[in-house]
This record gives C-alpha cells, structure tokens and sequence, in this order.
C-alpha cells in the first residue's frame, strides 16, 4: 500500500523546506506553500508517497519546523508525527 | 410547496405538489400546538431502532454536504465503542447559518423548533451520547432557549452561540468554537467521528436534518420516501431569493425538484430570469432551465442545492460583477490559517473584478483559471473549493459576459470608455 503525505494547512507557514527534501513529490505555488506535482483534489492535502521517496517523506516529516506534515501508512492506518 | 416568508403564507403554487411537514405545526409553534400536530416523541422509545430507519429513509445531511446521515450516526457510535476505554459522544445541532442567502435554518428554528430538539434528542440517545448541544446564531437563541424551556428533555441540551462568520457553520469550526470559542476550522487528518469535541467522537448534524429525523422516528422511512424520489428521498428546505428585497422566502420542496418549478413557486417567472444561484456562494450558476435539484446526478441535468440557496440574478446585474462581490466576500471569510487559502482566494478575488470591472486584458481569464487549479484541494476545509466551483460555474454560464468585458462592454452596465 502506498503511504500517504499529509499537510496540515493550518500549521504550514510556506517556507517550502518539504519541497526541497521531497523535489519529486512537492513543488511551492506562487507563494512558498507545497504543492503536490500532478496530484488533484484530495491527493493535494494527503500526498500518495511512492516507496522510493518514503525515505524522505520521513525526513520532512521529522524536519519541518512547524509540525505540518504527517505520514500515514495506508495499510495499517497508523501515523508517525513529531509530537 | 409551502412557502414561509416572515409569516407563513398558505397561497398554493402553480406547477408543484405542496408539501408541508416541517412546518405543519404552523408559526412559531409552542411545544403544545407541536404535540398536537405531530405527537410526543419519546427519546428512549425511539432510540433503538432509529439507526436502521434512518438507512431506510435515505436521508441525507441537509447543511451542504448530502451524507447520509444513519452513516454519519453509525461512524460515531462505533467509534465510541471500539475505544479501549469506550467513550461516550457528542452530538451538536448545528443551526449555524453563515451564508448570507441562507435563511431557512434560522426560519425552521424560529416555527419549529420541537422537531429540531426531539430529532437531537433521539439521535443523543441512539449513539448513547453524553453531551447534547444546539449551536445556533446569537439571533435564534431567545427563540431556543424558550422552546428548551418547555421541551420535556430541553434540559440536557447546552446552547452555544455561534458567530455570524461564513465558516462558522463547518462542522470541525463548530466543534472547535463549543471547545475554544474560536469558530474556524480544524485540520482534517483525524475525523470528528473518532476525536472531536474534547477527544469524543463527536456527531455534528444540521437542525433541519434533525427536524426530518424527527418525523422519520414518528411515522416511518416508507412516509419519508412518499415524497421526493428514490436517488432524493424526502422534502428539504429551501431559501429562495432575488429580484429585490421582500421577496425572499422558504419552501419545502420535495426531493427531485424541478428548479423552474421552484422558482414559479416562490412567485418568480424563470423565463425572465438570467441566471440562478443554486447552493449558495460555494455553490454554482445556472440557467434557470428544467434542472433537478438533487444532491448526485449527471451535471447539466442536476443541480446540487447544497444547503439549499436558490438567489436570482436581479435584472439588469451583471452576472460577473455578483461573483466578483460574492468572491470578495469570501476572500475575505478565510479564516486566514491555510496559505493557499489566505493568498489565492483574495489573487482570485483580484483578477475577477478586474474583469467584471472591464479591464481589455485578454490573459485574465486565463489567470483566474491557473489560481483556481493552485487552490484546489489545499485547505483544512472546503472554502477554497467551494469559491473555485462558484468561479468556475461563472466564466461557463456568463462566458458571453467574459468576452464582452474584455471587449470593453458589459450587456447590464453599458459600454465602458474604449
Ligand atoms: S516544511 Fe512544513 S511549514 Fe515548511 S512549507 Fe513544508 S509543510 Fe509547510
Ligand atoms: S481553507 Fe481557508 S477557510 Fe478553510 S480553514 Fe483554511 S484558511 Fe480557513
């Protein structure tokens, strides 16, 4: 199953550190915030994370400085945070 | 159709069955003409099997979204249980009405406030909940407060005022202003029907959905489906408006409602209409042709009414300078916590009164559609999608419009200087 990505819009502050450690996944819109490339609706706030970027899904996870991203693991339905 | 402005009026419209059950107990009615028009409902006595009739019934949520209620209801009683320690729930009536053409929830609340309490009641005690609330506008609460006064279980229901704010109404806003008075959405990687208010799972279901469960509890699912359709079960309640003030006035319709049989009701002639409003400011423009008005269906032959608005474009406006005032609006609505939100919704705002103002820059358009794409899908809440959907319905239904301005006319206003 794939893991999931998901953006708490309200903590997220645009700095755009996710788009840098995850540049396949997240790109920033006009105004610093993540956007997911190629993804639409939903996908946009809970981003599909394929295998080979899981690694650094996690570190984004663990580096953002406002708590604003979380990972899911579909299968299991458990998420890992910072907090 | 039974058609309610300040007072109620009885004329009988032309083109559609009258229907009148949520308001058969007439103006504001006390909990005694309420009994006898409906009957005593007995909370516990109805509990027990409501679940199921309300799978049977097909009702659906009545604030916007059309979920089926039984799920919604199901989700979080078993969340409740499934806890290692079982928690109890919590149920709201959300009578938050924070659309500025939405008018028939304070309207229900005002006439038929009993259905509203005995529906919240039996629901409370379906999910076995352990808090009861009403949220309702600071308007409405007078009007609450004495029907809970002579409700027989109207002491176990807490009342909470809510904001006059557009998002007020949300449902994790709801939850969010009863925990911390502050009424703008949550992020949504957990569901209310898990953690929601104080941890509970929390049930939050609109007055007149409540008002519908109410009656389903009293006379059965097979009566709620005599009206309406099957996809569309039931009657609803809508606001209609336009064409200037005075006008402005309640229905229940049944499911599967004809629009143009709507408007003929409220006393509005859809052949001199330009443009309906169906949905509210997150919902879309239409022509005012033979669309039903249900919640799933092909679009082009449907239209949702979300929480029920029906707004008449007024002769002589201009269709793009409405969405342009009714996106400023919501710019200025967000709750400013999601960025895209914060930063799109007033961009979009932006390049739609330049274009509503007759602005001859032809990439307009093509900028308001880039925004749109951006914002989709990235909030903590439906606003950014929901003022895209409006957007969108706009430059597809005043398409002549669009090209017009950027030719330096307006068909309502005139020709602007060339
Ligand atoms: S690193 Fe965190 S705060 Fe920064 S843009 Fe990404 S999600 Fe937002
Ligand atoms: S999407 Fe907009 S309105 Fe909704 S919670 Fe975020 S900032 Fe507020």
């Amino acid at each position: 199953m794939t893991a999931t990505l998901h953006i708490d819009w309200t903590r997220c502050d645009g700095r755009g550190l996710c788009a840098e450690l995850l540049s396949g996944v997240l790109v920033r819109d006009d105004w610093g915030y993540p956007v997911a490339r190629g993804r639409q609706g939903p996908e946009r706030t809970d981003v599909p994370v394929r295998p080979d970027d899981l690694e650094a899904a996690r570190e984004a996870v663990s580096l953002c400085p406002r708590l604003a991203l979380s990972l899911r693991d579909a299968a299991s339905g458990d998420s890992q945070r910072r907090r | 159709m039974n058609p309610v402005s300040g007072e109620l009026r009885q004329a009988s419209p032309p083109h559609a069955q009258p229907v009148s059950r949520l308001l058969a107990a007439g103006p504001e009615a006390e909990y005694a003409r309420h009994a006898d028009t409906f009957g005593h409902l007995d909370p516990d006595a109805a509990a027990p099997g409501l679940l199921n009739l309300l799978e049977a019934s097909g009702l659906t949520g009545r604030g916007g979204a059309a979920f089926a209620t039984w799920r919604k209801a199901v989700a979080t009683s078993q969340s409740a249980q499934k806890r290692l320690v079982p928690v109890r729930p919590v149920v709201i009536a959300n009578g938050a009405e924070g659309e500025p053409l939405s008018f028939k929830d304070r309207t229900l609340l005002a006439h038929a406030p009993h259905l509203v309490l005995d529906g919240l009641l039996a629901v409370a005690r379906a999910v076995a909940a352990a808090q009861v609330y009403l949220y309702a506008p600071a308007a409405s609460i007078p009007g609450a407060q004495r029907a809970l006064a002579e409700h027989p279980g109207g002491r176990r229901i807490q009342v909470v005022a809510s904001p006059d704010t557009f998002i007020s109404g949300e449902a994790s806003a709801v939850v969010n202003n009863i925990a911390t008075g502050s009424a703008i959405p949550l992020d949504k990687r957990r569901r209310l029907s898990d953690t929601g208010l104080k941890g509970r799972p929390t049930l939050v279901l609109n007055v007149e959905t409540l008002a519908h469960v109410a009656l389903i509890a009293r006379f059965g699912a097979d009566w709620f489906r005599a009206a309406g359709t099957p996809q569309d079960p039931g009657t609803r309640l809508v606001s209609v408006s336009g064409r200037g003030p005075g006008r402005d006035v309640v229905l229940e319709v049944p499911g599967g409602a004809l629009l143009t049989d709507v408007l003929q009701s409220a006393g509005m002639d859809p052949a001199t209409l330009s443009a309906v409003l169906v949905g509210g400011y997150h919902g879309r423009w239409v022509r005012p042709a033979a669309h039903v008005l249900a919640p799933n269906g092909p679009v082009g032959q449907v239209v949702r009414p979300g929480a029920g608005v029906i707004h008449a474009l007024a002769d002589g406006q201009c269709g793009l300078q409405a969405t342009a005032g009714i996106v400023t609006y919501l710019a200025g609505q967000s709750a400013r916590q999601c960025g895209p939100c914060m930063f799109g919704l007033p961009a979009m705002a932006g390049v739609l009164n330049r274009i509503a103002a007759g602005e001859q820059d032809p990439r307009l358009p093509g900028d308001l559609d880039r925004l749109a794409n951006l914002v989709t899908g990235r909030g903590a809440c439906h606003h950014p999608d929901g003022t895209v959907q409006l957007i969108g319905s706009a430059l597809e239904v005043f398409s002549g419009d669009v090209r017009s301005h950027l030719a330096g006319r307006c068909s309502a206003v005139g020709i602007w200087a060339p």
